[in-house]
């Protein structure tokens, strides 16, 4: 340093710098059992994209001669009534499954986003017709509005995630909006808008990547969710059709099986569904606590 | 210059009422009632008062940020619209700007000390690459910090330094005028003066004027000239510093400058140290 004294300067702290910005403290956040949920979605993601690769065989086409085989060398997970092997089934029905659940997960916090942002910018009127509408959704049961959807617009695993991703939009919107109010107080904000900037920079640059960990542990919460909800819309045949490898579809299939006393296929899609709901529950809740934007 | 006048402010029949609830629980709340003030070029004028005064909602509504419900405000010899549109703000943020109380908020802690300065600095000025470079560093240089600081999160400055950098970031848009609004009432003691030096250094260089919301008397005299007091929206009492703090008119002055901590006095529910208390003696007899 020169010999120029700067009075008032408090010392810049160099070494506390980048490490708060690694992953580190998401893993701390995380613990053991968050990090083992990290594994396991890893794994199941893994799964689905190597299906075509790792299955045994065609999910679709089964033998008659070979139904309802018990765990063995041939099928490692026995087959199922129309004698489909159960370990490729499982395998591509996490495709659908996964993807079903990204579809309304991604288009639930979009929605959510959006709506959110543009209540917390406009405030008053808009905000309050943002809250009616929000309203609205919120008096349709999730399910019944996605029944709805598919009777209106056919079955098929689109109409179905769509349905969803509106339902879902409420309870995204509302904690987004909250937390977006929030920041939208800060002096920061105000400052920014003191310069005339316009509303798409100022929430683009400045709301948006401070509300973006409650989009993602919301996001994270909502992905359970969705899976199981996806998965009764399959049971109950609105959603994905047979014969495609789904869970939900899986379990509803696998019913008549269980009274014959064969219990494989629907226990073993129940228990994909049950590990990866928990998987995602335990990460979202991880990540942001009480705080995040997903259903409550 | 600001027309014949001299004055950069000229606030005239400013009123402002906020309401809240609606249908039976509606209320509302007058923020500030008729208040009429001037600020001369290159002067400081504080606005003191308890909060809920309504000194706030007049930088507020001075900057741009919030509309007014009846009155009229010249800025710089131009009246400015009531009910702002952004066009009219980004106009108006290169004549005035502000600085915030709060240095943990004043900062979006995901953006690095340089950016939110030369956020502003393009805003206004054309300026980009290596010469928006040079003018943040000379922006951190007037507020007394290094060019290593431009690349600092909030999180790891001081709130000094916070502060610091809140100042250069109203600075980038080079204003006639700065509304600091409770800008050292978060710091402690020693970080406060060093700040308010800055500020008073600042104005002798850039010629600025200043209009400084606080509630704080003892920092008042340090800043300004001139001084109103503000009750519950409305200006009770005006005048130059010396006249107002030693001689206060209005018995609302008097009880503020009373319930200021000076030499001598003394926090009644504190624990005296050292001394045992009169009850305390009494109870071990």
């Amino acid at each position: 340093m020169s010999a120029e004294t700067l009075t008032g300067v408090e010392p810049l702290a160099v070494t506390s710098s980048r490490q708060r910005r690694s992953g580190r403290g998401t893993v701390r956040r995380l613990g053991p059992l968050g990090v083992a949920a990290v594994v396991i979605v890893g794994l199941l993601v893994l799964a689905a994209l190597l299906a075509p690769l790792i299955a045994p065989y065609d999910p679709a086409i089964g033998s008659v001669v070979e139904r309802y085989q018990a765990p063995g060398a041939a099928h490692v997970l026995g087959t199922d009534q129309s004698g489909r092997d159960l370990l490729s089934r499982l395998l591509y029905g996490a495709r659908t499954s996964l993807t079903g659940a990204a579809v309304v997960v991604l288009l639930a916090a979009a929605g959510g986003t959006v709506l959110a942002l543009v209540a917390t910018w406009f405030g008053g009127r808009v905000d309050a017709l943002v809250g009616r509408l929000l309203d609205l959704l919120f008096a349709f049961p999730n399910l019944l509005l996605a029944i709805l959807v598919v009777a209106v617009f056919g079955t098929g695993l689109t109409q179905a995630a769509v349905a969803l991703a509106v339902a879902y939009v409420p309870y995204t919107a509302r904690v987004l909006r909250s937390v977006a109010l929030r920041e939208r107080r800060l002096a920061y904000v105000q400052a920014a808008e003191l310069q005339g900037l316009s509303g798409f920079v100022v929430t683009g640059r400045h709301l948006l990547p401070n509300i973006a960990p409650q989009i993602l542990t919301g996001a994270a919460i909502n992905f359970g969710y969705a899976m199981i909800d996806l998965a009764a819309l399959s049971f109950l045949g609105l959603g994905v059709q047979a014969p495609t490898a789904d869970w939900g579809l899986m379990v509803s299939q696998g019913q008549d099986s269980l009274l014959q006393g064969y219990p494989g296929q629907s226990l073993l899609a129940g228990a994909c569904i049950v590990v990866a709901v928990a998987a995602f529950s335990v990460i979202g809740e991880r990540l942001g606590g009480r705080r995040a934007g997903g259903r409550a | 210059m600001s027309g014949t006048t001299g004055n950069v402010i000229e606030i005239t029949g400013l009123s402002k009422r906020f309401t809240t609830g609606r249908g039976g629980q509606r209320r509302s709340v007058d923020a500030l009632v008729d208040v009429t003030l001037t600020v001369a070029d290159g002067s400081c004028l504080a606005v003191v008062g308890e909060s809920g005064s309504g000194k706030t909602t007049l930088a507020r509504i001075l900057v741009g940020l919030e509309g007014a419900d009846a009155g009229q405000v010249v800025l710089a010899g131009r009246p400015v619209a009531q009910r702002p549109r952004r066009a009219e703000r980004r106009a108006r943020a290169r004549d005035i700007q502000m600085v915030f109380q709060d240095p943990n908020g004043s900062l979006n802690r995901r953006r690095t000390a340089g950016s939110a300065i030369s956020e502003v600095l393009t805003a206004h000025h054309r300026v980009r690459g290596a010469e928006l470079r040079r003018r943040v560093d000379d922006l951190l240089d007037q507020v007394g910090l290094l060019p290593a600081h431009a690349r600092a999160l909030p999180g790891e400055l001081s709130g000094g330094q916070r502060q610091r950098v809140a100042i250069a970031r109203a600075l980038a848009a080079e204003p006639r005028v700065l509304v600091l609004d409770e800008a050292v009432a978060a710091l402690d003691v020693s970080v406060q003066a060093q700040v308010l030096n800055l500020l008073a250094e600042l104005r002798r260089v850039r010629r600025l004027t200043y209009l400084f919301i606080t509630h704080d008397l003892s920092v008042v005299r340090q800043v300004s000239e001139q001084v109103v007091v503000m009750r519950r929206g409305e200006i009770i009492e005006r005048g130059s510093t010396e006249r107002v703090l030693d001689q206060p008119q209005h018995p609302y002055t008097m009880l503020l400058r009373d319930s200021a901590p000076r030499p001598g006095w003394r926090p009644r529910r504190a624990l005296g140290r050292g001394e045992p208390r009169a009850e305390d003696m009494e109870a071990a007899r």
